[in-house]
């Protein structure tokens, strides 16, 4: 009897030490490869829109490789899963960092994630691209943000629908997923909107639980609310599953763009292929590229795309967008520098530019957020959005929203004098 | 955390009491606690032997996923009661030191607010919720680790169990506790960082979360109350107490007609299993550096569940092995195989199931049960705690 | 979409066919604006088209909105094209002669936003209502009604009285009425259509009093005939809004009646594998992703080699997700489930991981992405029951759809043999072996039962949620609920089990909002299982008690 249980006692201590030796077994770093990590999930909830992330840095390693690759060396991509689990998210950033001693990662989606990984890439001063448009209010030594900030969205996107041709909205429905970003870009919204006197009564805000698939109510709120005399949009904020219940709803009470219009900042191609989008043309998104813009270095990276997934319906999308231009300035700011050296990286990447796939030219800043322009199209039947409005010139990325008090008085600037993520004054 | 010094009086005679297997997998943590720390410091980071500090957390994190499980253990394996929703309690000691930890952050936080943690800066809100009142003290803190997943757990069973509500019943209606405050959890109006959570944590008692030193120290004191509710929950189940819970394991109506009372004996193992899930994720939360409403999620309780199943119910080592072994298996082939892994884990599980229906430890025990058998003839038994229903 | 597309394509027959219609100038020079870049210089041009009266208007105004007016590169002439093999197959737009197959990127389309969209139809409401299609008459009747120009009054009046279709009418009336209360000569014309306006109980008709009303209250100096006309403009408002309390109500209960029979269908294979098998099978959410997956091939086969059926691909759908999902759950019973009877908790585990299995087969068979399954046309669009209250078709169809996979079930479980060897086996399994039941396919056969029907939901749920691979996830812990709530082992019990749920979460949500309303539900059946503990339809007897 004794025995028996003495095995099983060692066998719990063999587990532990069979978890020590993983960590040594792949410790070791070649000098000849460069190694890029990603990190996005490809199980759990967000493996939806995040695989395709991966897959276009696969795609963007792949090519780099056959143009010889960086500094003379092979590139090579470490991709984990962190499958949609936010604490593990944090695990796999440090093994990404200190086991398998990758140069960059590019990786995340939900703020939470980014939230989760951050003090890893602090503490290991690291280097994270961040690809996907988000609330702001955050800039980190470590982090570069390129996807958009609520100013290069979500406020355009409104001062175009206020505007003439954009139908002169005088009422507001603000709709979104009950998390950081929705409530981030309604409270700038919110703010936003009574500085040019809409009144509390024409504001409505909505939020819903994560993965909402039953909108019927909403759907029917929205189309009283919109019943009142006054031109009515909605701003969506919802989150990407839960789009395709909420935009199938819509069509199906009738809810049509000339009447009241839906502006939504999470809805690109990649939400639209799951979706008959013919009773939704005309309703609006916001991003800073489509799939549908004309444009030689789109046509040519579409082409790729294609090529790389062995697909020609795959769609591409602003997300997409945003991983090819921190991938491309990456690699430059590496050339540049001419080492995979965090610091040395990171000071070339300020000013580092990179065409737009939409055209036009995209900066990085030393608040380490992009100057893009911004583009508002409609959902045609096709599933892609065409552009009906865009910035004359590139709008740039603003870490701290002007229109939250708090936030509208620090400054993010990384280089001399201030080397600050957010502060009032310069420290040095 | 310094129970073992404070308290080791009465422990001596515990430990004493323990059966060798007990002994054994105390001295096997006891060799963890001093060795991963020596080999970290010590040994050379180009060492085969070094275990970086990477892992040290890593181990941390298993640790207080082992302690999860065993207090699933305590009450499935011991007393019948499966609980789908023992992550609530895990969450919730997740929370409250998470509470803790956000408090100490202070004026560092990116709006500089000394008094209120960054979410609520942004939310307009203009003063400490009452709820959060205290939560800057650190024995305040832990007295809620222990007291707020234990009233709940306490409010909960009281209201179940003299319900006589059992079965799949009582597991569906836990699956909708933590369902239900999974979505409250979710909600930035609750005053607890909405679908973020808590995190960016700076220091704990002083110390900087972030030095080795610290991680150290985290996971020693996971190894220290591993240990420790081990010897909780293998005093409970030698115990007469013990006796009795089995007993409403295998037959509840019959020991209810014997004259005991059912419910009180389900309601304190009850309580004293959410108390070790709730110390658990107070281990959990520094040194993972997040907590947030997924913790909550059904999924993730049933996970447990399939931990201790995996290790082998009934078993307190067997829960902890299976912890240990699930999650290891998870980070490796979440790296190793990323596009598969899901198939892995399923596949142990099915298999887990089929073949080896007592886990992994149950069935090695039968295993040697029966070599020993051929030895020296059907003279003995399985022992108890293998068998069920 | 499809009645504009079949007019147009009728009326460039007869274009063809007749070849007489002289290219108006005017037109040419009016469409003009439609080259430009700008929307201000389109906009002008749609009203200048329109404007000319001439018959191709109509024509290139509707493709216009289609999105099937394209500019061509080389030189510079609208032209109409219908998407063809290798390109589109053009017409010019001003003359309407034949161009022949244009290649793609040879033309570029007339891009028009929101406002523009609103004025076409508006302008097409003028030109159309006189069309001999009623449902063109209809629409334009509606398009009036929303953006009431002056110059409409009197053509809409002769539209009305020559107007014979009984339906057509009222639409036509209520135009009437608006457009007297806009532009009225007097007010005793006004007051006459706000009479009418009022009696109708009509979301739209409240926008329109509502904004009617401000711009009366923005008056500077209101006459005294003006100041009546705002009081009975606000009469009129009460009258309509307190109509609408009341249809919202009986609106509140359909949505529920629909999201219970939502939950109902997501449940009731549950109920059969958990509820009479006693299987707490993890893997019931996949077995209804599967049937989703499975109406999504079919939909794809359809629209690859049988595109005419493509609207019946969902019935087609239903019989083969059974199918799919009933093989998968026969395949799971055989393989792993008939080795744990007896251990209840044990098929968690098991179902837990052939869960994980069967979620990471479909993400690497069709991707990670969400799938597009469309809503036949059968399927889209609302039931107008009267004016403010207007059921989805999708949603009545769910309902009628949950029914009847109720009655199935039912009669299957009571009047057929199998049925009876199943409660047989349930109650007492070596009793039925002794009578001669073979226990092992009758175990197989109503797993792949419930199975199946957890498939036919999937083909239900594709049309109003994600089709990907997470698809059972969301549903797994509801139905758990629903099938524990309603009493283990009773499909009545079930049945009124995702009703109740369904209806209560609906009437919870106006007032405490989506999430709320959901953790209020939750904590209501904890309190109701200590209540009974056996859920609302508890089996009696000493079966149980095992």
């Amino acid at each position: 009897m004794l025995g028996l249980r003495k095995v099983a006692g060692i066998m719990t201590g063999a587990a532990m030490l069979a978890t020590s030796a993983l960590g040594l077994g792949t410790a070791q770093a070649a000098d000849d490869v460069i190694k890029v990590g990603v990190l996005h999930s490809l199980s759990g909830t967000m493996a939806i829109s995040e695989t395709t992330l991966k897959d276009a840095v696969l795609m963007m390693v792949d090519d780099l490789n056959k143009n010889g690759g960086l500094l003379g060396k092979k590139v090579e991509a470490v991709v984990v899963d962190p499958a949609s689990n936010w604490p593990l998210f944090a695990e796999k950033a440090r093994e990404l960092i200190e086991v398998d001693k990758v140069d960059v990662v590019f990786g995340c989606w939900t703020s939470v994630s980014r939230k989760s990984v951050l003090p890893v890439f602090e503490e290991l001063n690291s280097m994270l691209f961040y690809p996907v448009q988000y609330e702001g209010e955050e800039s980190s030594r470590n982090v570069f943000y390129t996807g958009a900030a609520p100013n290069q969205q979500a406020i355009p996107a409104v001062e175009y629908l206020m505007s003439e041709e954009g139908g002169d909205v005088k009422r507001w429905v603000l709709a979104g997923t009950d998390y950081v970003y929705p409530r981030t870009t309604n409270k700038i919204l919110e703010a936003f909107l009574k500085s040019k006197g809409v009144a509390d009564e024409d504001i409505m805000i909505s939020y819903t639980p994560f993965g909402h698939s039953d909108w019927q109510t909403i759907v029917s709120d929205i189309k009283k609310f919109g019943s009142e005399g006054k031109k009515t949009a909605v701003v969506s904020t919802i989150n990407g599953d839960a789009n395709v219940p909420f935009y199938k709803e819509l069509g199906n009470q009738g809810i049509v763009a000339s009447d009241i219009p839906v502006i939504a900042f999470s809805v690109g191609e990649e939400e639209l292929a799951g979706l008959d989008t013919a009773p939704l043309v005309g309703h609006l998104a916001a991003w800073n590229y489509f799939m549908s813009v004309e444009d030689e270095e789109n046509a040519e990276f579409i082409k790729k795309w294609h090529a790389f997934i062995g697909d020609d319906e795959r769609v591409t999308n602003d997300p997409m967008e945003a991983t090819y231009i921190g991938f491309q300035m990456w690699v430059q700011a590496v050339k540049q520098a001419g080492t995979t050296d965090v610091d040395a990286v990171r000071q070339a990447m300020y000013g580092q530019e990179v065409k737009n796939l939409t055209g036009g030219t995209a900066v990085m800043n030393t608040n380490h957020h992009l100057s893009k322009p911004v583009l508002i199209g409609e959902i045609q039947d096709d599933g892609q959005i065409e552009t009906v409005w865009r910035t004359d010139g590139v709008v740039k990325g603003d870490a701290w929203s002007d229109f939250i008090p708090e936030s509208a008085k620090l400054t993010s600037d990384w280089t001399y004098p201030f080397v600050c993520g957010g502060c009032e004054k310069a420290m040095f | 955390m310094d129970f073992s010094s404070t308290k080791k009086g009465p422990f001596v005679s515990l430990v004493t009491g323990l059966p060798g297997g007990g002994k054994t997998f105390l001295g096997i943590l006891l060799v963890a606690a001093l060795l991963v720390p020596l080999s970290n410091l010590l040994v050379p980071e180009s060492s085969f032997f070094h275990v970086p500090t990477y892992m040290v957390s890593l181990l941390g994190k298993y640790l207080s996923f082992a302690l999860l499980a065993l207090s699933v253990d305590l009450i499935w394996g011991y007393c019948g009661i499966l609980s789908l929703g023992h992550g609530a309690f895990f969450a919730l000691g997740g929370y409250a030191m998470g509470m803790y930890l956000m408090r100490q952050i202070g004026d560092r936080g990116v709006y500089g607010n000394p008094d209120l943690p960054d979410f609520m800066v942004f939310l307009n809100w203009t003063e400490l919720p009452w709820y959060w009142t205290g939560f800057d003290m650190f024995p305040v803190a832990m007295t809620m680790v222990i007291l707020v997943p234990g009233i709940l757990a306490f409010i909960f069973g009281w209201f179940a169990f003299r319900a006589r509500v059992t079965g799949v019943y009582l597991s569906i209606i836990t699956q909708a506790m933590t369902y239900a405050l999974m979505l409250a959890f979710f909600r930035n109006d609750m005053g607890f960082g909405g679908n973020n959570g808590l995190t960016d944590f700076k220091e704990i008692l002083g110390f900087d979360l972030q030095s080795d030193g610290t991680r150290l120290g985290l996971f020693v004191c996971s190894v220290i109350a591993l240990a420790f509710g081990y010897l909780i929950s293998s005093f409970i189940t030698q115990s007469k107490l013990g006796r009795v819970l089995i007993a409403i394991r295998d037959a509840e109506s019959r020991t209810r007609f014997s004259g005991y009372r059912v419910e009180y004996y389900k309601l304190f193992v009850f309580v004293v299993s959410a108390v070790l899930a709730g110390i658990a994720g107070a281990l959990y939360v520094p040194q993972v550096g997040i907590i947030n409403p997924s913790e909550f999620s059904p999924a993730q309780s049933i996970e447990v569940v399939i931990w201790v199943a995996v290790g082998g119910r009934g078993t307190l080592w067997g829960a902890v092995l299976g912890a240990m072994l699930v999650n290891w298996g998870k980070s490796y082939f979440t790296g190793a195989l990323p596009e598969a892994w899901l198939y892995m884990l399923g596949g142990l599980f099915v298999f887990t199931t089929l073949f080896l229906p007592k886990g992994i430890v149950g069935t090695s025990a039968i295993w040697i049960e029966k070599i020993k058998n051929r030895q020296t003839g059907p003279a003995s038994t399985i022992p108890a705690y293998v068998k069920e229903e | 979409m499809r009645i504009i597309l079949k007019s147009f394509l009728a009326a460039l027959a007869i274009l063809f066919m007749t070849q007489a219609v002289a290219v108006s100038a005017d037109l040419t020079e009016a469409s003009q604006g439609l080259l430009a870049k700008g929307y201000k210089d389109k906009t002008a041009a749609v009203e200048a088209v329109a404007a000319t009266g001439d018959a191709r208007s109509v024509i290139i105004l509707e493709a216009l909105l289609g999105g099937k007016l394209f500019i061509q590169k080389s030189d510079n002439v609208l032209v109409i094209g219908v998407k063809a093999e290798g390109g589109y197959k053009t017409v010019n737009a001003i003359t309407g002669t034949e161009i022949g197959l244009t290649p793609k990127s040879d033309v570029k389309k007339v891009r028009i936003n929101n406002k523009m969209r609103g004025l076409i139809k508006g302008q097409l409401g003028g030109l159309t209502l006189l069309s001999d299609d009623p449902a063109l008459r209809m629409k334009a009747a509606n398009a009036v009604f929303i953006s009431r120009p002056k110059e409409m009054m009197a053509p809409m009046q002769s539209a009305l009285a020559s107007e014979t279709d009984p339906t057509v009418v009222p639409a036509m009336t209520r135009a009437l009425a608006a457009l007297e209360l806009r532009h009225g000569a007097t007010m005793a014309d006004k007051q006459a259509a706000l009479e009418i306006l009022s009696d109708l109980h009509d979301p739209q008709v409240k926008s329109l009093l509502s904004g009617e009303l401000s711009s009366l209250r923005a008056l500077q100096n209101p006459t005294g005939p003006e100041k009546e006309l705002i009081i009975a403009v606000q009469a009129g408002l009460t009258k309509i809004d307190e109509k609408l309390d009341f249809l919202n109500i009986i609106e509140n209960i359909f949505q529920g009646i629909s999201l219970g029979s939502v939950l109902l269908l997501a449940a009731i294979g549950l109920a059969i594998t958990f509820g009479v098998m006693g299987v707490i099978n993890m893997a019931h959410g996949e077995m209804v992703m599967i049937g989703a997956y499975t109406t999504y091939v079919v939909q794809e086969l359809c629209r690859n080699f049988a595109p005419g059926f493509l609207d019946y691909a969902l019935i087609a759908a239903v019989p083969l997700a059974f199918i799919v999902s009933g093989l998968c759950g026969v395949g799971i019973e055989r393989s792993v489930i008939r080795y744990l009877y007896g251990r209840p908790l044990e098929t968690l585990l098991a179902t837990w991981g052939i869960s994980l299995i069967l979620q990471q087969f479909v993400r690497t068979i069709f991707g990670p992405t969400n799938k597009e399954v469309s809503s036949p046309e059968w399927l889209s669009g609302t039931w107008e029951v009267t004016g403010g209250l207007a059921l989805t078709y999708n949603r009545i169809a769910i309902i009628l759809f949950a029914a009847a996979v109720l009655l199935m079930l039912v009669l299957i479980l009571k009047k057929t043999a199998f049925g009876l060897q199943m409660r047989a086996v349930t109650q007492n399994r070596q009793m039925a072996a002794s009578m001669g039941i073979r226990t092992g396919w009758v175990d197989a056969m109503t797993f792949g039962l419930g199975s199946g029907v957890a498939g036919m939901a999937g083909v239900a749920l594709s049309q109003i949620d994600n089709v990907s691979p997470n698809l059972g996830q969301a549903y797994i812990i509801d139905s758990f609920m629903v099938v524990v709530f309603g009493g283990v082992g009773n499909l009545w019990g079930t049945l009124v089990g995702a009703l109740s749920l369904g209806i209560t979460n609906k009437f919870l949500e106006p007032y405490t909002g989506a999430v709320l309303a959901k953790i209020l539900v939750l904590v209501a059946i904890i309190l109701f299982i200590q209540k009974r503990p056996r859920g609302l339809f508890a089996l009696k007897g000493r079966a149980v008690e095992s």
